[in-house]
This record gives structure tokens, sequence and C-alpha cells, in this order.
């Protein structure tokens, strides 16, 4: 993994915030684990995770592994009032959900709605855990 | 309208516990839902109407309606602390006695003794020590159910809206010299305005040439930032009549939250408007066409357009064809639009213009909007506004004004 600490050309992505519901997803994380959450009723997965479904407010949810691949749906490039540009935007997973994240070690000149992209953990600091950011596959 | 009569408690739950350390807050909100739901022997798809106060996390009653998937024509986050789920209660009286919902959902639920308790395996049994303090390097405990997993990206409105710019450029084809002309009619406007920040009338090319500041927004597809404020006077029929201004009647309304709706079918090329404006027209009796005046909240130019599409004054899709060529400028276009200059050039009063566009909506029902910019017999105006944020949690208002 890389250090962005290092390097000021990058935007840092604070730590996550948690809470208990959240935990069991970052703590798969710190293990590099990437989950989604899938209920077992309705067989729908969703995002973000929660435990009980948004779909058909079962609350029997599993928690699910995911590759982390998926195509973007949209994206904007930060250019002002930030010390670095970044790229913020959303990835549908191949399991049919879309996240918000960022896209890491790219060209955002070069980023495309519909582009193949795959999960990268980047760290946050010691002792927290990694966050789900993307890159071109 | 009385609403004597016309609402029941159908369903109650009171949650078991009294120290709960092993879930989180939002949890507890949809626990308690459940429960009382189980006890009507309703659903969560029954419900059409939620209420809650500060103890929900989140945003208003955007972030808890989001996790439960809830699918809504009317919602409450009046704070009164905690008599605040009685007043919620009357609320819900009134809005099922006019016919707003049929099913309302009022929450409360907190956890200051569990939440001590942390995220550590002292969650599971019970124990107790303090939370672990939070930092400026992030981390730490936030019970607004969806903060951890997007907080962290750097969303600001640019780029949020942005990304809805984008999508919408990409399903449509619309471009940014036709979000352009949405700066162009308020410029045109705002020249009549003294009080107005941005005066000048700008040309479409000056507005694609302004700095990118979020891709593919420019600096003149954004509002202004500004201090100021507003305030609005409602009254009965009797005592508006016996006052010596113009009649002005509310003759329809809607609401709606949008968010991201599970992850799944996550559409950024609407808004919560093609929710809050449906019923708004029916309750009111007129269509789009009918409309003289639009007050059209526009924190940035993509906002407008997507409204306008989504109260279908176009056809979804059309927006960028609709507002082009000046079709929103006063005396030049068929739609006269935020004829004060609206958030775009004249104010943006600590980043909320929802009652700038009531203000402006009632001057031109009235005949008092600027000579300039007044359109001819206005018996028929629209204000609409977005808050929050359109590319990830929002919610919608119509109001729809009829001079009498």
């Amino acid at each position: 993994m890389t250090d962005v600490q290092e390097r000021p050309s990058v935007r840092r992505v604070p730590a996550p915030s948690q809470n208990l519901e959240s935990k069991p997803f970052w703590d798969a994380a710190k293990q590099g684990r990437f989950l989604i959450k899938r209920c077992t009723a309705c067989k729908e997965p969703h995002w973000y995770p929660r435990s009980m479904c948004p779909f058909c407010n079962s609350t029997d949810t599993v928690w699910e592994e995911s590759k982390g691949e998926g195509v973007i749906y949209t994206f904007s490039v930060m250019r002002r009032n930030t010390p670095v540009p970044y790229a913020i935007g959303y990835v549908t997973l191949d399991e049919g959900v879309s996240l918000l994240t960022n896209f890491v070690d790219c060209d955002f000149d070069h980023l495309k709605i519909g582009q193949r992209v795959k999960l990268k953990w980047t760290p946050t600091g010691e002792g927290q855990p990694p966050v789900f950011t993307f890159t071109p596959a | 309208m009385s609403i004597k009569g016309k609402a029941y408690m159908v369903g109650v739950y009171e949650h078991p516990l009294r120290d709960i350390p092993h879930l989180s807050t939002a949890q507890v909100h949809a626990e308690v839902a459940k429960g009382a739901l189980e006890d009507a022997g309703l659903s969560f798809s029954d419900v059409d109407a939620y209420f809650c106060a500060g103890d929900a996390p989140g945003f208003g009653a955007m972030s808890m309606a989001d996790y439960m998937g809830l699918k809504l024509k009317h919602m409450d986050s009046t704070e009164t602390g905690g008599s605040s789920y009685i007043v919620h209660a009357g609320h819900a009286a009134e809005a099922i006695a006019a016919g707003k919902c049929k099913v309302a959902l009022i929450t409360l639920a907190g956890r200051p003794i569990g939440s001590r308790a942390g995220l550590g395996d002292a969650a599971t049994r019970g124990e107790r020590f303090r939370m672990a303090p939070q930092g400026g390097q992030g981390g730490g405990i936030n019970e607004v159910p969806e903060a951890g997993f997007e907080n962290i990206w750097g969303g600001t409105t640019h780029n949020t809206y942005g990304m809805c710019a984008m999508r919408h450029m990409y399903e449509y084809g619309t471009t940014s010299e036709q979000l352009a002309w949405i700066k162009v009619a308020a410029s045109h406007h705002a020249q009549w305005n003294e009080h107005a920040m941005l005066r000048d009338v700008v040309t479409v090319e000056e507005v694609v040439n302004s700095p990118m500041i979020a891709d593919p927004l420019h600096r003149m597809d954004c509002c202004v930032i500004s201090d100021g404020g507003g305030a609005v006077i409602m009254a009965a029929p009797e005592v508006a009549k016996s006052l010596k201004r113009p009649l002005v009647k509310v003759i329809g309304h809607g609401e709606a939250p949008k968010g991201p709706r599970g992850g799944q079918k996550l559409d950024l090329t609407y808004s919560g408007a093609v929710w809050s404006g449906p019923p708004a027209w029916e309750e009111s009796g007129v269509k789009p066409a009918d409309i003289k005046y639009a007050s059209i909240y526009d924190s940035f130019t993509i906002t407008v357009l997507m409204q306008l599409e989504d109260l279908g004054f176009c056809k979804k899709g059309e927006g960028g064809k609709f507002v082009a060529d000046g079709n929103l400028i006063s005396g030049v276009g068929r739609l006269p639009f935020n004829t004060d200059g609206g958030g775009l050039c004249n104010n943006h009063p600590t980043n909320r213009g929802g009652i700038t566009k009531i203000i402006e909506a009632v001057r031109q029902a009235r005949g008092e909007a600027h000579p300039k910019v007044q359109v001819p017999n206005c018996d028929l105006v629209i204000a609409h506004g977005t808050g929050g944020s359109l590319g990830t949690r929002h919610g919608a208002g119509t109001l729809i004004m009829e001079r009498e």
C-alpha cells in the first residue's frame, strides 16, 4: 500500500468515523477484505451497509465479500479551493450497488463514465482502517 | 379545516432496553419503527410520512428516511426538544387530515449511556468506558449512518452537483453552453436589482470561459455566497381579506426527500421534484403550461435544469434545449424565472435560498416585481427548492400560488 502522507501531491483521505453498525466493515478493511451487505430475505445487496435491508426492511442481512470491481457512474474533479485536485465519483459495483469514492493513481483528465475500475485500498493513518478508493482496471 | 376525528393512533412500541451498548443509534430508530409498525399490522412500505427531531442521526429527516428505505410524500424534522414528538403528532394529524399522507411514522431514539461503551468489545459486554476522542485526523464515532462511508471523499456542494451535471451530460447530451444560458438569464434580471451582488449581464461565452471549479461546473455555473435573509407571513383567508395587500393564495404543495436509495438504481439525473411536483400540480388543478412565473432554486445552473425537467416544464432530458436562447428571460422567453437575479446573481443568504424563491414569486403574483422584469397578468406562480445535496441526499419542496 502507498503511504499517501508522504505524497503531498495527492489528497489525503481522513480516517473514517465508525459506529457499532459499521465497525465490522472497517475491521475487515484492516484485513484487506471489502464487504458489502446482502439481505437473505429478498436477496438484494445494498450500500452503504446497514443492519436493516432498505428494500424489504428485513433485519436478516449478512456481510458478503466483494471483489471491488465495477464501472464509473459519474465523477467530478475538484480543481479550486483545494491544495491538490482530486476526483470524487460514484462507482457501480458488479453486484449492482453504487458507492461514493475517490479515484486515485490516474490522470483525472482521462476519467470517463462507464470506465472499468477496481478497488485500491488507501491508508489513512496509524492504527486506522484504509479506505476504499478506486483506480482504472 | 379541523383535524378532529381525522387521524388515529394505530401502533405504538417502546424499546425494552435502558442501556444499549451494542447497537448504533440508527439501528435503534429502525427497531422502534419496526416495532410500532408490527403493533399496527403495517409495514415500512405503508409509511408515507416520517417525523423526527434532533435525536435522529443525520441531516433532518433525510438520513433516517434513506436508511429505512422510506418512500415519502411528507416529512417533518421540527425540533422542540422533548416535546417534539407531541408536536409531530399534531403535524401528522394535520397532514393526514389534509390528504398529504396516510401513514405517519414518528421515532425517537438515543444512547447516552450505551454510547459510552464506544466501539470496543465492551460494546457487546455492556461495560462502560469513555469514547475515543475525535481528532482532526478523522476517525472517531459518528452515529450518522452514512457518515463513515461518505464524509471522507471531499464531497462539496460544487463537486456533488458537478457529478449530477456530468451524468446528465452523459445521458442526455446536455452541454455547458446550455447550462450557461441559465446564468445568462439570471444576469439579465439581476441588472435591474439594485441589491444584487452581480449586476453585470454576462454571455454564454463568458460563462463557459470562467474558471473550472468542479468538472463540469464553471465559476459562473455557481451561485453567490452572501449574508441576508427573508421572511414570509401567511394568514387565514378572513385575515388576508381584511388587509390591503393583493390576495395570493397557496393552491398546491408537495415535498419529498431523495437519497442514494440503498445504492441500487442510483440516478443523479433527476431530483426529488419528480415526487414533490405531481402532488402539488394535482392539488392546484393547474399544469406547468399555465404557470406565468417560476422561482427555481439555483444553487448551480444544473440544479435549475434538472428541476425544470422534473417539474414537467419540459420532457426529461430536454432541459438543455428548454433553457437555451433566453427562454428563461422575462419579456423574451416562455418561462420567466428568478427575476430578482436568483442565487446565481442576487443572493443566497447563509447558503439557503428557499425563502427568496417564495418572496420573488409573491412579488410577481402581486405585480410588484421590478417593472423591467414584471410578467404581465402574472396570476399563477411556482416556487420550488432543493435543500441538501443533489448528489447525495436532498429534500424537495414545491409551492404553487395563485393571485385572486
